[in-house]
């Protein structure tokens, strides 16, 4: 029975998500773990029907339940599914409903192609806690109330806003849905098969930034959310490019002999830490945007890459081959002193620190198998997270609760997501082409 | 006109004939397409049959000719995350640096590739050094470094899409590119 219920929760999440979405997002595991809300469809307050994408509780459901943290009830199961406020909300009827909060609001014209939009987050386990004891107060049960004109082509941008209220306002985290993602797909076959797009992070509002005959690599994200540095081989070399992601503007940073790779930004978004060869062997050095003046970090024969920045912008983490098999270092760009940070499994590398500062998310390669893995700086503690195949390029949210990663199903290249306690998993597969290297914007 | 008509004729006739023995079981007939395929691709004439006595080469000619074929092959196989040139995989680069060296005017790119395991940027920095492996290589026999570029691919350009162990071989590999 309660497998029955699992299952008609995770077809309910997947009916209730858009056909239309570039990628869909199945969620392969962790619902049993989510704490239960409801949300009531908004209730349109206009003359004739709703307009098509006023869907904002749609939105509000799937982004709660792809956070992993929530799962929503069905709306056919709720005792009130037509309330529009606190108003009209009966705490004796939800008394037997097992879910902590509940979202209602209303959409209503205001005006040439704009709508005012209300909404309010309604405390059930005090109301529940309360029923017994007579009559109330229901304002006293708003945990959140909120109204916005927006334009029509506002509607899936404020529904993420509210789902980032909400999710804050229950969890005490910041909400990361109002957030993009960055890729690589390849279509074989085609005269220019690489292409560089960008999503919102749920997949919606796909757009090309740059397609190639020649592979595109690496795209990371600028602090400021407004430009992506990337890897392109369009001159059949590797080189670094940083595109403004509104103006189209590409700067080219880095086209040094051998290899310009692995970029990311520094902290104050001036610097790119990058790999060059240049001297020899692959090596970690930070290239000035401005002035493309570079300054050298490492200094080893074995394979030096993928250096990532710690938040306070004074060390660099990477991965180095100096102890035989690559394993993750840092290095302080005060001293140049190098320490090593994994010494569990085959291999570990692809690292990248937290939001938080506390944790390291990586790939680690144990009996053979990759998966993306965290480790605790603080107790050296190593968990691994996914449990899919040939896992890479783990990209953490920018509120650290999630990991968008690159992996392998069904002989395809597509991305998946894993909560950064391992619980949650979910997959998000295209129709069409091989999708790999994500890229989690800052909050935007 | 009437000889250009029967080359026409020909060039219709052979490959028929070589496609009915291949769908043929025949031993007799098989052994007859082998050596007619066999003709055809090492004197490289577009399918055209010829007869006539071998050759009588010198063993400088013979070891050119032997070179020649062995330079067709243009990739070279590595095994997992290393970078060391196999020994079975030496005769083929030798054949290629002695072309090279006799030819100073020629320029070729060494492309390096890796499989799919392990992150997109560490296989940039595996596929550069298989790449290097093969210049240095190159070098010893006195190929000018003037004469070779490089270039590493790592995972992004795949030979084989399968991801199991062959196609994870055939994908660990440095092309040579003329």
């Amino acid at each position: 029975m309660n497998n029955l219920a699992k299952w008609l929760t995770l077809v309910l999440i997947v009916l209730t998500t858009p056909a239309r979405a570039a990628l869909d997002i199945v969620i392969t595991e962790g619902v049993d773990a989510a704490r239960p809300i409801a949300v009531v469809p908004f209730v349109w307050q206009g003359q004739g029907p709703a307009p098509a994408p006023a869907s904002i509780s749609d939105v509000v459901a799937s982004d709660l339940s792809r956070s992993g943290t929530f799962k929503t009830l069905d709306v056919r199961a709720l005792p009130q599914s037509t309330i529009s406020s606190v108003n009209g909300f009966t705490a004796q009827n939800w008394a037997n409903v097992e879910a902590e909060a509940l979202v209602v609001g209303t959409v209503k014209p205001y005006g040439a192609d704009q709508y005012l939009v209300s909404f309010e987050l309604i405390d059930l386990v005090k109301a529940q806690l309360q029923a017994g004891k007579g009559p109330q107060n229901n304002n006293e049960l708003l945990l959140e109330s909120r109204e916005t004109v927006i334009s029509a082509n506002q509607f899936r941008q404020y529904s993420h806003r509210i789902s980032d209220i909400v999710y804050e306002k229950l969890t005490g985290i910041r909400g990361a849905f109002l957030t993009r993602i960055a890729y690589v797909v390849v279509k074989q076959g085609q005269k220019a098969p690489y292409h560089l797009m960008i999503a919102d992070y749920d997949g919606y509002n796909e757009q090309m930034l740059l397609r190639s005959p020649e592979p595109l690599m690496s795209p990371t994200w600028s602090p400021d959310g407004r430009r992506l540095a990337y890897v392109s081989f369009e001159n059949r070399k590797a080189e670094i490019f940083v595109q403004d992601i509104y103006s189209q503007t590409r700067t080219l940073v880095s086209s040094f002999d051998g290899i310009n790779g692995a970029p990311a930004f520094s902290p104050d978004g001036k610097k790119l830490a990058v790999t060059l060869s240049k001297d020899g062997q692959p090596e970690i050095y930070v290239v000035d945007i401005a002035t493309k003046a570079t300054r050298r970090i490492t200094e080893h024969y074995a394979i030096d890459t993928e250096p990532s920045w710690f938040p306070d912008g004074k060390s660099i983490l990477f991965t180095s081959e100096r102890g035989g098999k690559p394993q993750l270092y840092r290095v302080s760009l005060d001293t140049n002193k190098v320490s090593r940070m994994t010494f569990e499994g085959e291999w570990n590398l692809g690292g990248s620190i937290s939001p938080d500062g506390r944790s390291m998310i990586f790939v680690n390669r144990t009996n053979g198998k990759f998966h993306i893995a965290r480790m605790d700086l603080a107790t050296r503690f190593m968990q691994v997270l996914s449990s899919t195949q040939l896992d890479e390029s783990p990209s953490v949210a920018p509120n650290g609760t999630m990991v968008i990663y690159g992996t392998t199903h069904q002989g395809k290249q597509v991305l998946a997501a894993v909560s950064m306690d391992g619980r949650f998993k979910a997959r998000l597969p295209v129709g069409q082409g091989e999708v790999k290297s994500p890229a989690w914007s800052p909050f935007l | 006109m009437d000889l250009n008509k029967l080359f026409k004729a020909m060039l219709v006739a052979v490959p028929l004939m070589a496609l009915g023995a291949c769908s043929s079981t025949s031993d007799s007939e098989t052994d007859a397409n082998g050596s007619m395929s066999g003709t055809g691709s090492e004197y490289g004439n577009g399918g055209i049959e010829t007869g006539g006595v071998a050759p009588v080469l010198s063993s400088a000619e013979q070891q050119r000719l032997k070179e020649q074929e062995l330079r067709r092959q243009n990739i070279i196989y590595f095994d997992f995350d290393r970078s060391e040139v196999q020994s079975e995989n030496a005769e083929i680069i030798q054949a290629h640096g002695n072309y090279l060296v006799e030819h100073p005017n020629v320029r070729v790119l060494i492309e390096g590739h890796a499989d799919e395991r392990g992150t997109p940027e560490y296989n940039i920095a595996l596929g550069e050094r298989r790449a290097k492996a093969i210049a240095k290589y190159l070098q010893g026999m006195g190929v000018q470094p003037s004469q070779m570029s490089i270039v590493s691919y790592g995972e992004e350009k795949p030979l084989d899409y399968s991801r199991n162990d062959t196609g994870f071989a055939k994908n660990r590999r440095g092309v040579l590119v003329y």
